[in-house]
């Protein structure tokens, strides 16, 4: 007998380990059954629960109880049991409140995604895509707040922040004494150091890779190019204070940055420190080890070299030839 | 007069002091409890009684209670939530100014019976007053004998304390007033785990509401047989009810569960009818959070009958044409008020109390305080109506605690009850500048149902 | 962004420093950090308002960070992170208030005082302010004042008045 347990996710059944959640069931799955995840990351205890993009509904609770749960729940912070079985994208409820969620999520956002330097790996952008509709029905003025600069590396833009508190919980884990945090309460919560101060720790720059948007940003990479321009590569180096597994994003023969290796939910595989991230950009401080590999569902595998046939960059949007058909129509009438 | 459970001593002069109150019959429950019951023998009593939180929730106490979890070698705690933050609540201020031993009192008795050796009371910052009076309470109590080390020669050691908040509507939600204990902020955390597993420093914690802890002091006096007999079906015993608004005699009454709303409005022996001699026009039965409902189907539930002051009562009908009793916040408005502005104020409440950890309450209760903003001030559009109903329901059931169904239900009850206010508003701006929108049909006695 | 810069010397005196031990005596070892919240209505107590530094000073105290101190501080809405005036009127401004006459009240304050809400008088006795309901809604309108919190009930303008007037001749004798 194993001591897996069975969990079915829009139909389809996987055995997992006690204790997993029902994202990481569904990750082990794979495909599009797997729930958006803005605020949770596998690697940052306690983390999750608080962007709600991931929420799923329960239809059985388990073998034991099958009734179904009233509400529905944050996967990336619910527990399977044996033999619960989850509804996702097979669920109208879970798509609407999914939309409700983004639709939320994007009320503040500055939507300034021209001139933000996470376009093209940006999760929210991604989200916005998948789940968002065409327009908004906030009618008033976004709450902004001034860029800041913590540390000489890094700049916080917090009009852009989703409050998903992973780069705090970065910084309780990953260093030993947290600088920044979040102040105030409710739509007026931000990141913040309360007094100016310089986030100066070997493992500070790691905010920048865990943050979902494009709220803490690489001040030495800031406008130097598009991602989607940029080549990633992974590479190592001999490194005393990390694993010095990177990916170099690289700009003909100019390294213009490096950051960890990012899996396709764009979370960290190693940590990484800032000498690596910052100091070393010259090729021949690392060995190459080869093109990095991009999921073909990003931007920034649209001209990659490792992908030898094209790829379609823009999904075919029935709604928007039908609209450009009425367009043109309308156009030749008058 | 009705049954009184919690308040029949209340108005003896000096019944605040121990002196007074212990002379009075105080204390009789932990002693009764402490030498000749279990606590097993507690938890079944309190089951039988019936209890039902009294902070809005309404979960049987008895249960909550027996699903604390006793692992070996570790600490339990019971927290009382003195939070009160709930518009339209004052009762548990009301108790623990007047008579504090008995919350002392029922203090005692429930932690023995869970187990706890150290207690806290958490209260509102701002009730520092009270904070002061319970402080002298509990020393006199420990001077007694009543806490501290081997409690009445038991054996049994008890350490309470008063914990005072910092100004948060939010740490009334139990696990984000285990985080404010903690000296954190109050945000709620992601459940499960549950706190009777893991609550104040991990620990197995209970967290009780005022009312709910003094209501254990005559259900062990009494029994809780005795205590289930009064009160109407499920909604047992007695209920502490904050009359506030447009009332002639607003303030607090213990009432048995099962009075008529009717009676509870405009007796003399409750409420005393409408200020001014004006008419009613709505009511929000249960605190702030609970729908709003119009005169007529506050007074009657849509099947003609009358409504009552219980559980079961209230909520008949659902959301559709019901309310709920909620922590007890009754608030009546008479024909001058306006809805529109008071839903704004609502909204405008929750909008301010969010803690802003998840994206629906965080973001959706500022954008209905600002479209309710934008009605109640001449600028809506018919169509923020249905914006608005649309943004309730994105937030409601999706967020991490209640507040985010608390901040939609307000909007969408006032909506659905008073959607003709709210139109006017936006037809009639200028008007509706100037004047209030006035009683219209909502006092109007209901259409009989059509027998099927 | 929050920036503080006021700066202002604060060195507890031994007397707080007692009653900060009181407090924390009351939780198991190790968890002193629920002290947080009742020191913090200590200094303000003290002081008046909580400044930066004296922040740092509590984080030194409870042996905890200071960000984890600005985060509560600025979490609940009691705490001054700058000066007020002597006296805060904190004027309840919920739904059940307001249902008789709590925005008149304030508006009478406003005209009374002279100053916009959150503002200090000239002479450095006063601000109010509104907040969200005091649980005293059979009592309304209400106003507090602390650092004793003590509760205004059934408020008028002539009560207010009144208030107002006291609490002026009262600070002119001390």
């Amino acid at each position: 007998m194993s001591d897996k347990v069975k969990v079915t996710i829009d139909g389809i059944t996987v055995e997992v380990e006690p204790g997993t959640s029902i994202l990481n069931a569904a990750r082990q799955i794979g495909g599009d059954i797997v729930p958006p995840a803005m605020c949770y990351y596998s690697k940052l205890e306690g983390s999750g629960g608080k962007c709600r993009t991931c929420l799923v509904k329960v239809s059985k609770g388990s073998e034991k109880d099958p009734r179904p749960m009233p509400k529905l729940l944050a996967s990336c912070r619910t527990t399977v049991m044996d033999g619960m079985e989850v509804q996702n994208i097979t669920s109208p409820e879970v798509l609407e409140a999914r939309k409700g969620v983004v639709e939320i999520l994007l009320i503040n956002h500055p939507l300034d995604c021209p001139v933000c330097d996470q376009a093209g790996e940006c999760h929210l952008q991604d989200l916005s895509y998948e789940h968002g509709v065409g327009k908004t029905r906030y009618e008033f003025e976004r709450r902004t707040f001034d860029k800041i600069d913590i540390g000489d590396k890094i700049q916080l833009h917090m009009t852009r922040c989703i409050l998903c508190y992973r780069c705090v919980y970065t910084a309780d884990q990953l260093t030993n004494k947290r600088e920044h945090g979040i102040l105030g309460r409710g739509d007026a919560s931000e990141i913040s150091t309360y007094i100016e101060k310089a986030i100066d720790n070997d493992f500070s720059g790691n905010v920048i890779d865990v943050c979902p948007v494009g709220a803490l940003t690489d001040k030495t990479f800031r406008f130097k190019n598009r991602v989607w321009f940029t080549k990633p590569v992974d590479a190592h180096r001999d490194c005393p204070t990390c694993s010095g597994k990177v990916t170099l994003w690289f700009k003909g023969e100019e390294v213009l940055r490096v950051t960890a290796r990012k899996d396709q939910y764009g979370e960290v595989e190693e940590f990484i420190c800032n000498t690596c991230r910052y100091d070393k950009k010259k090729t021949s401080d690392w060995v190459i080890e080869g093109p990095r590999h991009i999921s073909n569902k990003s931007v920034i595998s649209s001209n990659h070299y490792e992908t030898l046939k094209p790829l379609p960059v823009i999904k075919p949007n029935l709604a928007l030839q039908a609209a450009n058909k009425e367009e043109f129509e309308r156009a030749i009438k008058n | 007069m009705a049954r009184k459970l919690l308040f029949e001593n209340i108005n003896i002069p000096g019944i605040d002091t121990f002196e007074v109150y212990r002379k009075n019959g105080g204390y009789r429950a932990v002693e009764k409890a402490i030498k000749t019951m279990s606590s097993d023998d507690i938890v079944e009593e309190v089951k039988k009684s019936g209890l039902r939180g009294r902070g809005g929730a309404g979960f049987p106490t008895g249960m909550k209670w027996s699903f604390l979890a006793k692992p070996e070698g570790k600490a339990r705690y019971l927290v009382c939530n003195g939070d009160e933050s709930e518009p339209g609540t004052f009762k548990d201020r009301y108790l623990m100014t007047y008579i504090p031993h008995l919350l002392i009192e029922g203090m005692i008795v429930s932690s023995y019976a869970l187990g706890a050796n150290t207690s806290y009371i958490y209260l509102r910052g701002e009730m520092m007053p009270q904070i002061r009076i319970l402080e002298k309470a509990i020393a006199e109590a420990r001077n007694a004998g009543f806490l501290g080390k081997n409690i009445l020669g038991s054996g049994y050691d008890l350490e309470l304390y008063v914990q005072p908040g910092g100004g948060a509507y939010i740490c009334g939600e139990e696990t984000a007033l285990i985080e404010s204990l903690e000296g954190k902020r109050g945000n709620p955390r992601i459940k499960p785990p549950f706190p009777a597993i893991s609550g104040l420093y991990g620990c197995p914690t209970v967290v009780n509401n005022v009312e709910s802890i003094a209501a254990v002091v005559p259900i062990i006096n009494d029994g809780g047989d005795e205590y289930a007999k009064v009160g109407i079906g499920r909604s047992t015993g007695t209920k502490l009810i904050s009359a506030s608004g447009n009332l002639v005699k607003p303030g607090v009454y213990e009432i048995e569960l099962g009075l008529s709303v009717e009676d509870f409005i405009y007796s003399d022996e409750y409420c005393g009818g409408i200020a001014n001699g004006k008419k009613l026009k709505a009511v929000v039965p249960g605190g702030s959070s609970v729908p709003i409902l119009p005169a007529n189907l506050i007074l009657k539930t849509v099947n003609g009958e009358k409504r009552l002051m219980s559980y079961e009562s209230l909520s008949d009908g659902g959301f559709a044409t019901g309310s709920m009793l909620g922590s007890g916040g009754f608030i009546a408005f008479d024909e001058d008020q306006c809805i529109v502005r008071n839903t704004w104020n609502y909204s405008r409440f929750y909008h301010h109390e969010s803690c802003g950890q998840c994206s629906p309450c965080r973001e959706g209760t500022g954008w209905m305080e600002k479209v309710l903003h934008r009605l109640e001030y001449g600028h809506g559009k018919l169509s923020d109506l249905d914006l608005l109903v649309d943004v309730a329901k994105k937030i409601e059931g999706n967020t991490i605690c209640p507040l985010g169904d608390a901040a939609a239900w307000p909007v969408a009850s006032a909506i659905r009850h008073f959607r003709d206010e709210f139109e006017w508003h936006v037809t009639n701006p200028k008007e509706a500048m100037e004047r209030n929108y006035g009683l219209a049909k909502y006092a109007d006695p209901l259409p009989k149902l059509e027998e099927v | 962004m929050l920036s503080v810069t006021e700066t202002q010397f604060v060195e507890f005196s031994p007397a707080l420093i007692a009653k900060f031990d009181d407090v924390v005596s009351r939780y198991p070892i190790g968890k002193q950090k629920s002290a947080l919240l009742p020191i913090l209505h200590l200094v303000q107590a003290e002081y008046g308002w909580i400044s930066a530094p004296a922040m740092d000073k509590v984080a030194q105290y409870l042996e905890i960070l200071p960000i984890e101190v600005y985060e509560v501080t600025t979490f609940y809405t009691m705490y001054f992170t700058r000066p007020t005036g002597k006296f805060m009127l904190e004027v309840c401004r919920t739904g059940p208030c307001c249902l008789v006459g709590a925005e008149k009240i304030m508006k009478h304050i406003e005209n009374k005082l002279g100053v916009r809400e959150g503002e200090i008088t000239p002479d450095g006795l006063f601000s109010w302010r509104g907040v969200e309901c005091l649980a005293a809604c059979g009592m309304a309108p209400v106003l507090q004042i602390g650092p004793e919190y003590t509760f205004y009930e059934n408020l008028t303008e002539e009560s207010v008045d009144q208030l107002i007037e006291n609490l002026k001749s009262n600070s002119l004798q001390n």
